[in-house]
C-alpha cells in the first residue's frame, strides 16, 4: 500500500464515464422539447411567410374564407372560433365548476372516489366521438326540437359539443384549485358562525380564485384549439361565408386548416391554399400561446400565495 | 354585517331565535338553492356521459350483432355493408407502438434532466415554462410540424404520408405530457431515498437508477398510459400528415411491419369520415367504430386510473 493520492479518490473510470454518458443523454433529452418549439415556430414561419408575402391583401378581409377560390377572410375564422368557444364556455364554465364545488365542498368522500373517476373518463373521450354525438344527437334531437328551422349542423351544436369536451378541464382545475386551499380557513370560517353558504361563497372560493381564472383561461384555449368537433359537426367543408349566427353552419380556424389538409392531395397549383394552412395555424399558434402564458402565471400565483 | 350594539341584540334575540340558528337547518334556503344547482350541475354532467356512451352502443348494435367479424376484417368502403375498420385498426395500433416507443423514453428522460441533473438556473425555467406552453399547443398546430418535418424534411425516412410520419408526430404531440407527469412522479420521490444513495457513495445516475425511477415508476406509468390514450383518440394531426379517408388500397396484417412507410388512415380518422356520410348503414357504421375506439382507449385510461389510485392508498 503506498500513500493515498488525489487519484484513489476519483472514483472509478468506468462508473465516472457511465455517469457523464447519462448526463449527456438526459441533458439532450431535455432539450428536445424546446427543439420541438423551435421546429414548431419555424415550420409555421416558412409557408406563412410565403403567404404573407405574395397574398393580396384585399382577399385576407373580404366576405369569406374559401381559399380554393382565393378568398381567404380570416375573421370569418377567427368570428367562427370566438362563436363556438363561447357557446362551449357558457355551457361547461357553471356545469364544470359546478360539478368541482360538489365534489370539493359538499361530496362525501365516497362519492367523491367514485365520481372523480368517471369525470377523468368524460376527459379521456376522443375529439371524433364528441363531434358524432354532437352531429347525430345535438343537432337533430335538441337544436332543431327547440329551434325548427335551423339546419341540422351548425356553429351552435359544434359549441355545445366543444362544452362537452372542456366541462372535465374546467372540473378539474378549478377542483384543485380549491383543494388547495387551506382548511384552516374554511375551520377559521365556522367558528365564527358561518355557514356553509357563506365559507364557500366568501372564504373558499375568493381564496381559489386564481385557479378558478386559470381553469377558464385553459377552457378557452382548448375550446380555441379544439378541431374535430367542429369540423364533422359545424357543417362546412370547403369555405364558409361571413357569419355571426350560431343557428347557421360555419367553420373555425382549426376546422378551416383540417378542411384545407384534407385535400391537400390535390391542393397544387390552386393559388395559395396551401400556404394558407401555416398562416392561419401560426395566428391559432400565437393566440393560444399568449392564453396559455396567462394562465400560467394565475396557476403560479394560486402555488405562492397559498403558501402559509 | 353592521356591528351590534348590546342594545339591538337584547331586542332582537330570544331563546327561541338562537335555538333556530343552531340548530335550523330550513332556514338555509340559499344554502339549499345552492347545494340543489352544484348537485345538479354534476349530475348533468354524469348523464351527458351516460347519454353519450349508449347513444353509440345502442346505435352500433345492428353491426356487431350482423356482421361483427366481417366488419372488424373489412376496409374502408363506399357501401356500407362491406366496410370494415381492419386498416384503421393497424394505423391505431401502430401509432401506439411508435409512440411508447419515441415518447416515453425521450419523455422520462427529459424530466430526469429537469428534476435531477438540470441546475436551478434561468435556463432550467426556461425548458420548463416551454415545456408547459408546449402542452397547450392546439393538435392541429402539431400536425403541421408534422407535415412540415416528418412528412416532407424526413420523406427518406419516413416515405412521406405514413404511419411512421403520423405515429412520430403524434409522439411529438404527448411528448410535453408525458414530460410532465414523469416530473410530478419524480418530484413527488422523498429526498431521503436519494441521500441515502449518495451517502452510501452512488453516482447521480446510480442513484436516479435505483432508487428514484423505481420509486416513481407508478405514477410514470400513469402519465404514460394516459397520454398513449390521448394519442389513439386524435385525428386531426393525422389529418394533415395526410391520413387516407376515402379509400386505402393496400391491406397489410396489423402486425405487418414492412408497410410502416406506405400510406395509412387510423380509428379516429375512419371515424370522421363515415361521420360525414349521411347515407345508409354508414351512422351504424359510424357508432361501431366508436364503440371499438371508446372501449381500446377507455380500457387505458381505466387501467391508469385504477393503477394511480392502488398506489396513491398504499403510499399513504
Amino acid at each position: 500500500m503506498g500513500q493515498l493520492t488525489v487519484a484513489d479518490l476519483a472514483g472509478d473510470r468506468r462508473r465516472v464515464g457511465r455517469e457523464r454518458r447519462a448526463q449527456w443523454i438526459f441533458g439532450a433529452a431535455g432539450w428536445s422539447a424546446v427543439l420541438v418549439s423551435v421546429l414548431i415556430i419555424g415550420s409555421l414561419l416558412t409557408e406563412a411567410w410565403t403567404f404573407m408575402s405574395e397574398v393580396d391583401w384585399s382577399t385576407v378581409w373580404s366576405d369569406g374564407w374559401f381559399p380554393r377560390r382565393g378568398l381567404y377572410d380570416v375573421k370569418t375564422l377567427v368570428v367562427g372560433s370566438v362563436v363556438v368557444t363561447a357557446v362551449g364556455m357558457v355551457v361547461a364554465v357553471p356545469l364544470g365548476l359546478g360539478a368541482a364545488v360538489y365534489l370539493s365542498e359538499y361530496a362525501s368522500p365516497k362519492v367523491r372516489r367514485v365520481v372523480k373517476p368517471v369525470l377523468e373518463i368524460l376527459a379521456g373521450i376522443p375529439s371524433v366521438v364528441v363531434g358524432f354525438f354532437a352531429l347525430t344527437f345535438i343537432g337533430p334531437d335538441l337544436i332543431q326540437k327547440v329551434f325548427s328551422d335551423a339546419p341540422q349542423q351548425t356553429l351552435l351544436s359544434a359549441g355545445l359539443g366543444v362544452g362537452v369536451m372542456i366541462i372535465p378541464i374546467i372540473a378539474s382545475v378549478s377542483e384543485d384549485a380549491m383543494a388547495a386551499v387551506p382548511n384552516s380557513l374554511r375551520e377559521a370560517s365556522y367558528g365564527m358562525g358561518a355557514k356553509k353558504i357563506t365559507t364557500v361563497v366568501r372564504v373558499v372560493l375568493p381564496a381559489a380564485v386564481s385557479g378558478l381564472v386559470a381553469a377558464l383561461i385553459i377552457a378557452i384555449s382548448r375550446g380555441i384549439g379544439e378541431t374535430m368537433v367542429v369540423f364533422i359537426a359545424a357543417g362546412k367543408s370547403g369555405g364558409a361565408l361571413f357569419e355571426w349566427s350560431p343557428l347557421e353552419p360555419g367553420l373555425t380556424m382549426t376546422a378551416g386548416m383540417a378542411s384545407v389538409a384534407a385535400g391537400t392531395d390535390n391542393v397544387a397549383g390552386q393559388g395559395l391554399a396551401f400556404q394558407s394552412l401555416f398562416f392561419v395555424g401560426l395566428l391559432l399558434f400565437a393566440i393560444t400561446l399568449v392564453l396559455n402564458v396567462v394562465a400560467d402565471r394565475f396557476v403560479r400565483r394560486v402555488r405562492q400565495s397559498l403558501e402559509y | 354585517m353592521a356591528l351590534s350594539s348590546p342594545a339591538s341584540i337584547a331586542r332582537d334575540v330570544t331563546p327561541e331565535t338562537v335555538r333556530a340558528q343552531l340548530t335550523g337547518r330550513k332556514s338555509d334556503a340559499a344554502g339549499m338553492l345552492l347545494k340543489a344547482f352544484l348537485w345538479f350541475s354534476l349530475a348533468l354532467t354524469l348523464t351527458i356521459l351516460v347519454v353519450l356512451i349508449g347513444s353509440q352502443v345502442a346505435g352500433s348494435s345492428s353491426v356487431f350483432s350482423e356482421r361483427f367479424g366481417d366488419f372488424m376484417s373489412g376496409t374502408l368502403r363506399s357501401i356500407a355493408s362491406d366496410a370494415g375498420i381492419h386498416q384503421g385498426l393497424r394505423g391505431t395500433f401502430w401509432i401506439g407502438v411508435i409512440v411508447v416507443v419515441v415518447a416515453f423514453p425521450l419523455g422520462v428522460a427529459a424530466a430526469v434532466y429537469l428534476e435531477e441533473y438540470a441546475p436551478h438556473s434561468r435556463l432550467t425555467r426556461f425548458i420548463d415554462v416551454n415545456v408547459r406552453n408546449l402542452a397547450g399547443v392546439p393538435s392541429v398546430v402539431f400536425g403541421i410540424l408534422g407535415l412540415t418535418i416528418f412528412v416532407k424534411a424526413l420523406e427518406g425516412f419516413t416515405g412521406g404520408r405514413s404511419v411512421l410520419a403520423g405515429g412520430l408526430t403524434l409522439a411529438v404531440l404527448v411528448l410535453p405530457v408525458v414530460i410532465i407527469t414523469s416530473a410530478e412522479a419524480i418530484r413527488a420521490v422523498p429526498d431521503s431515498l436519494r441521500e441515502g444513495g449518495y451517502g452510501a457513495g452512488a453516482t447521480r445516475w446510480e442513484v436516479v437508477r435505483t432508487q428514484v425511477l423505481p420509486y416513481a415508476a407508478p405514477g410514470i406509468l400513469t402519465g404514460t398510459v394516459l397520454s398513449l390514450a390521448r394519442a389513439m383518440g386524435e385525428a386531426a394531426p393525422l389529418i394533415l400528415v395526410g391520413a387516407v379517408s376515402d379509400r386505402l388500397g393496400s391491406d397489410p396484417e396489423i402486425f405487418d411491419v414492412s408497410s410502416l412507410r406506405e400510406r395509412f388512415t387510423a380509428m379516429p380518422n375512419v371515424i370522421a369520415t363515415w361521420a360525414g356520410r349521411p347515407q345508409e348503414g354508414f351512422p351504424a357504421l359510424t357508432s361501431a367504430a366508436i364503440v371499438v375506439l371508446l372501449v381500446v382507449v377507455l380500457a387505458a385510461n381505466s387501467i391508469a386510473i385504477l393503477l394511480r389510485n392502488r398506489y396513491e392508498k398504499r403510499r399513504k
